[in-house]
């Protein structure tokens, strides 16, 4: 059925908005009729499991996924079956999943039909807001690992996020199927790092299909079923929702407990706001409308919510009749990236804040705050939870909205302990989350200032760990431990500053290992640093804009890049200029621009003199933009130079 | 006293063909601080397209000619020159100028037809500059003397260098032997009316072998030195060897010691720089180009030429930007269908002359005096637009620009640096012309 695939592919992703209506209205089209009207109640809680998938990135994840949905006859088997769960123009690109996917599968086993939930989550500890949202409504994992690279940086920190909600891991090796193949190494490796037995291991072949069905069958008999009964009041948790502007939000929905049906009144826990059930349905992958849900199933609910906010993820939904306990929920992510954007011409500001509206509809993770610089305008301050989320977003920014944006150089939120019990009460607590160096406190009403700190895997032949290690120390990392996981590979773990690594660690590792090393962090609380404020000066005077806390034993380094950087953007001018770091009063940095001693055209005649006004009146209108600095003319691209993130 | 000896020249050349020869000119027309005819007269410059060969320096229009259409070349240039001289409703030409490409390629009848030409249409006055963009070479140099028979009265040269491995390495098709010896028989013809060009900045030039080729050119100059410093063009064979390290250029720092040393250098031999490039002595300066700086009409005839003139003829009120079509065949067949190739006409607003007459003028050691700032702008002059300005008074505190009594001027050290100068003072133009829209 081509046309079934076609439909599927175009219609129905989520976050093109714009298509919602068509998707809404051909969604009848799509759907398989043979499965239409499936009676849900022929499922009870011990015929449904419940798993995701989590893998490195390039482990075969999707692979494997759109292999799953084929066999079960969630979509039709074609060629063109590729990272079906992968929506997002960046994610095919990528290879990765930003944003959770759910695919309601059947599949017969021993004569028994049974409901199969695969929760795609995302690979990246970025995402893990999303993983570990996926994981709450899951009991069970296949941990994906690539016959050929075995362990990971990502394998380890999806293992333990699955370890911790102690699910059932299966773990499955993949791509046996390469020439490298080494799925023995890969088991040892299993054993030696997550403690698995080695005939636990599945071997396959996403690509050709090898040993699929096994997983299947693994998923049946090693995944146990949900907790929660049918007799119970129902009680769903919400772990993701989208915003359709037809229908409004779409809630993806674990049920716990009960039933519920259309028509049904119920109830956000955490709002105590009553809606009624619109309609609802299983997800596989695209929406199927059904007439209930049932305990231990998963699914999507639209309840006329009218605003995302209406949806917190991780709340509770109940019955109106029958009040339950909420579940234990979510905690909030918290941005550990932040980031300034701005539009490149100050006439598009209207247009990119609402890309970034319409962005952040379905991304409740990034915080946005408005800011302006002087020297690039009106912007916004964006908090998001890791690197690739502020990548990723960026990206979804330029495909999707087809917004240019000048972005600065990631900072981290830093905090200040206040001494002062004035200050304290000024500002309603002690600690003082700065997140632009103009709000950092002077040293004389802190106590101390504390920096964000990361526990960073690094996995790596064994042959880089020398210089990864001299990497890390460069970075102010502490390490923690280290393990030989075979005979070749080794595991490090350090603790970072996050700010060491927000900017071109993972670029540097990944040079200096030949592209061997694989990174991964999770973040680790704060500590006590020695945080200092520095200020850039031109010709003696300080730019606003460029000031920048760092830690004192990076100042001179942060500085030196930061004075060469302007240097080579500023245009040499009728004086000499000098370009400065310095903490308070004192320089600890200095570049020299030399003043211009010639600049004159030759030749400038009758044929000349169009060509020579042009040239002129550029540089006029381009005075006008430049930010003056004292007596220094600064162009915008020097500061934006300075800002910005180096390209790669 | 001016000598006047009228010849027949020998071809056939109409009688009445003016010629002059040891013409010295003792008043500078354009100085006059009374001219009050702007629209009345004009500067003429022709354009000859062809060159032999292409210099590895060079993206000026210019086209190795297919084959000999010299015939055509000529009436066309004749015909764009009525043409145009109509339309300006000029009644006087105060110099021309051929230059090119490489002029000295044409026929001296050619020049002879045009000068004709323009005699026959208005006041070409004697003593009017008539020169000539010389090529070096022994046929450039053959053909000197009827030239100046056909009324040429001042050549300038291209010696660019006199070392001879340069001149090589530039791709110019003449050795610094044979620039010398044209040197000589131009100055034999036109004694005080025959200029250099030489050119520094050049691709493994050292500062010492500049200030030696120097001393060397001026032992043997005239009274008039050009100096260019090789500029860096797109296109070019030259850019192209730079850009894959075949060759180096002098640094920034070389190039403005070049220049300065070249400066001291010219004014310890008497000569009296009077422009960015231009040096002068026994008041040699060219007045066509200094007519261009002083912001007065011009008429550009030949293919790519430009002109800025009222076009009176049609009704025309203001100045206009004009620029003729650049291929020569296409030129030949719009001048032959319409008697003029005039391929861009842009009318120049009121602020957009006094930028030009701004930036042209402040290319001249003595900048704009307030008498020529009034003559194209009475409403305001200089000090009210630039004396309030802070940026402008930081220029004069640091001793870079003078306003005075006498005008608006480069000191010696800010005319090197008029480029970053002449930016500032045209947004304050902008900001005085019109207060309120800067605001």
């Amino acid at each position: 059925m081509p046309g079934y695939n076609m439909s599927y592919r175009v219609l129905r992703p989520r976050w093109m908005k714009c298509l919602a209506v068509l998707s809404s209205s051909f969604r009848s089209l799509s759907t398989q009729p043979a499965k239409d009207g499936v009676d849900l109640s022929k499922f009870p809680v011990d015929k449904i499991r419940n798993f995701c998938i989590i893998a490195h990135i390039d482990h075969g994840k999707s692979t494997l996924a759109d292999r799953l949905l084929e066999m079960t006859g969630a979509i039709a088997k074609t060629e063109k079956n590729k990272q079906v769960l992968d929506k997002l123009q960046v994610e095919r690109e990528r290879g990765i999943t930003v944003k959770a996917q759910t695919a309601s599968l059947f599949y017969s086993h021993d004569r028994q039909e049974y409901l199969l939930n695969l929760i795609d989550t995302p690979g990246h500890v970025d995402f893990s807001y999303e993983v570990s949202r996926s994981l709450s409504a899951c009991q069970g994992v296949l941990l994906i690992i690539d016959a050929n690279q075995g362990i990971q940086a990502q394998t380890v920190a999806n293992f333990y996020l699955a370890f911790e909600a102690q699910l059932t891991i299966i773990p499955v090796i993949n791509k046996i199927d390469l020439k490298n193949a080494d799925p023995e190494r890969v088991e040892s490796q299993i054993e030696k790092v997550f403690d698995i037995p080695r005939e636990e291991c599945i071997r396959i072949s996403a690509k050709l299909g090898t040993n699929v069905e096994t997983v299947l069958q693994a998923v049946v008999e090693r995944i146990p079923p949900p907790a929660g009964s049918i007799d119970d009041p129902f009680k769903a948790l919400v772990f993701d929702s989208n915003f359709d502007h037809y229908r409004g939000v779409v809630a993806n929905i674990a049920v716990f407990g009960g039933r519920v049906k259309k028509g049904d009144k119920i109830v956000s826990a955490c709002l105590c706001k009553t809606y009624e059930v619109n309609e609802l349905g299983l997800l596989r992958p695209e929406e199927h409308p059904t007439q209930k849900l049932f305990a231990g199933q998963v699914g999507y609910i639209v309840a006329g919510m009218k605003d995302v906010k209406e949806a917190q993820i991780g709340d509770t939904l109940y019955h109106q009749e029958q009040p339950v306990e909420a579940l234990p929920g979510f905690k909030p992510a918290k941005a550990m990236v932040f980031a300034g954007m701005y539009p490149m011409d100050q006439s598009e500001y209207p247009a990119l804040r609402s890309a970034i509206e319409r962005l952040t509809l379905n991304d409740s993770s990034v915080t946005v705050q408005r800011d302006s610089s002087l020297a690039l305008g009106a912007g916004w301050r964006l908090g998001f939870l890791g690197l690739l989320h502020m990548e990723v977003f960026n990206q979804r920014l330029e495909q999707e909205y087809n917004a240019s944006v000048t972005v600065t150089a990631p900072t981290v939120p830093y905090k200040a302990v206040l001494s002062s019990a004035k200050l304290i009460k000024e500002h309603g607590s002690e600690e003082l989350t700065i997140v632009n160096p103009a709000q950092f406190p002077d040293r004389s009403v802190v106590s101390e200032y504390l920096e964000p700190m990361v526990l960073g895997t690094i996995l790596a032949p064994e042959t880089h760990t020398g210089k990864i290690m001299s990497l890390c120390l460069s970075r102010r990392a502490v390490q923690k431990n280290m393990v030989y996981i075979d005979d070749q590979r080794v595991m490090m773990k350090y603790l970072f500053p996050l700010n060491e690594i927000v900017v071109d660690f993972y670029d540097l590792l990944k040079s200096l290992s030949s592209g061997y090393a694989s990174f991964d962090y999770e973040n680790a609380g704060y500590q006590t640093a020695d945080l200092i404020k520095m200020d850039i000066l031109l010709n003696g005077r300080p730019v606003e804009e460029l000031t920048t806390i760092v830690h004192r034993d990076r100042a001179y380094s942060t500085g030196k890049a930061m004075c060469e950087r302007l240097k080579e953007s500023i245009p040499r001018q009728m004086f000499e200029i000098a370009v400065q770091a310095a903490i308070g009063s004192k320089v600890i940095a200095r570049e020299t621009i030399k003043a211009y001693r010639k600049n004159v055209l030759a030749k400038c005649y009758g044929g000349d003199i169009t060509r020579k006004m042009k040239l002129l009146k550029k540089q006029a209108d381009g005075k006008k933009k430049m930010r003056r600095i004292g007596n220094v003319e600064v162009p915008k691209d020097a500061f934006i130079s300075v800002l910005k993130r180096k390209e790669k | 006293m001016l000598k006047y000896i009228f010849r027949e020249v020998s071809r056939g050349f109409s009688p009445g063909l003016r010629r002059f020869s040891d013409v010295k000119v003792t008043e500078n027309v354009a100085e006059s601080p009374a001219f009050p005819h702007l629209i009345e007269q004009a500067s003429l410059y022709l354009h000859w397209p062809y060159c032999l060969r292409r210099c590895t320096y060079c993206n000026f229009n210019k086209y190795i000619p297919k084959e000999d259409n010299e015939d055509i070349m000529a009436k066309c240039l004749q015909r764009e020159t009525e043409t145009l001289l109509q339309l300006s409703q000029v009644s006087c030409i105060t110099s021309v100028f051929f230059g090119g490409g490489t002029p000295s390629l044409a026929h001296p009848s050619t020049i002879a037809k045009i000068l004709e030409t323009v005699s026959n249409q208005v006041y070409l006055s004697d003593e009017a500059e008539v020169t000539l963009e010389v090529n070096p070479t022994p046929v450039g140099m053959s053909k000197l003397k009827d030239f100046h028979f056909a009324g040429v009265n001042r050549f300038s040269i291209g010696v660019q260098s006199l070392q001879d491995e340069h001149l090589k390495s530039l791709g110019r098709d003449h050795s610094s032997l044979e620039a010398l010896q044209t040197l000589e028989e131009a100055r034999r013809l036109c004694p005080g009316g025959v200029s250099v060009d030489i050119m520094f900045g050049r691709p493994e030039q050292t500062i010492e072998s500049w200030s030696n080729e120097l001393s060397e050119m001026l032992r043997v100059c005239d009274d008039h030195v050009s100096l260019y410093q090789l500029t860096l063009e797109r296109g070019t064979q030259l850019f192209k060897q730079v850009h894959c390290g075949q060759v180096t250029m002098p640094t920034e720092e070389m190039t403005a010691e070049m220049y300065r040393c070249a400066r001291n250098s010219l004014q310890q031999h008497g000569f009296q720089q009077y422009e960015v490039s231009n040096f002068a002595k026994n008041n040699s300066q060219s007045r066509h180009n200094l007519s261009y700086w002083k912001g007065k009409q011009y008429i550009g005839v030949g293919p790519g030429a430009h002109g800025r003139f009222v076009p009176l003829g049609e009704g025309g009120a203001a100045r206009e930007a004009r620029t003729q079509t650049l291929e020569p065949d296409v030129w030949i067949r719009e001048v032959q269908q319409r008697g003029h190739g005039t391929r861009r006409r842009i009318q120049l607003g009121h602020l957009e002359l006094l930028e030009e007459v701004l930036v042209m003028g402040m290319r001249m050691t003595k900048g704009i005096n307030h008498k020529h700032w009034e003559l194209f702008n009475p409403e305001l002059g200089l000090h009210e637009i630039f004396g309030a300005s802070p940026v402008v008074q930081e220029l004069l505190q640091s001793g870079q620009l003078i306003l005075d009594d006498r005008g608006l001027r480069c000191s010696w050290d800010g005319l090197a640096l008029l480029d970053s100068i002449l930016p500032i003072l045209l947004l304050e133009l902008d900001k005085q012309s019109f207060p309120k829209a800067a605001s």
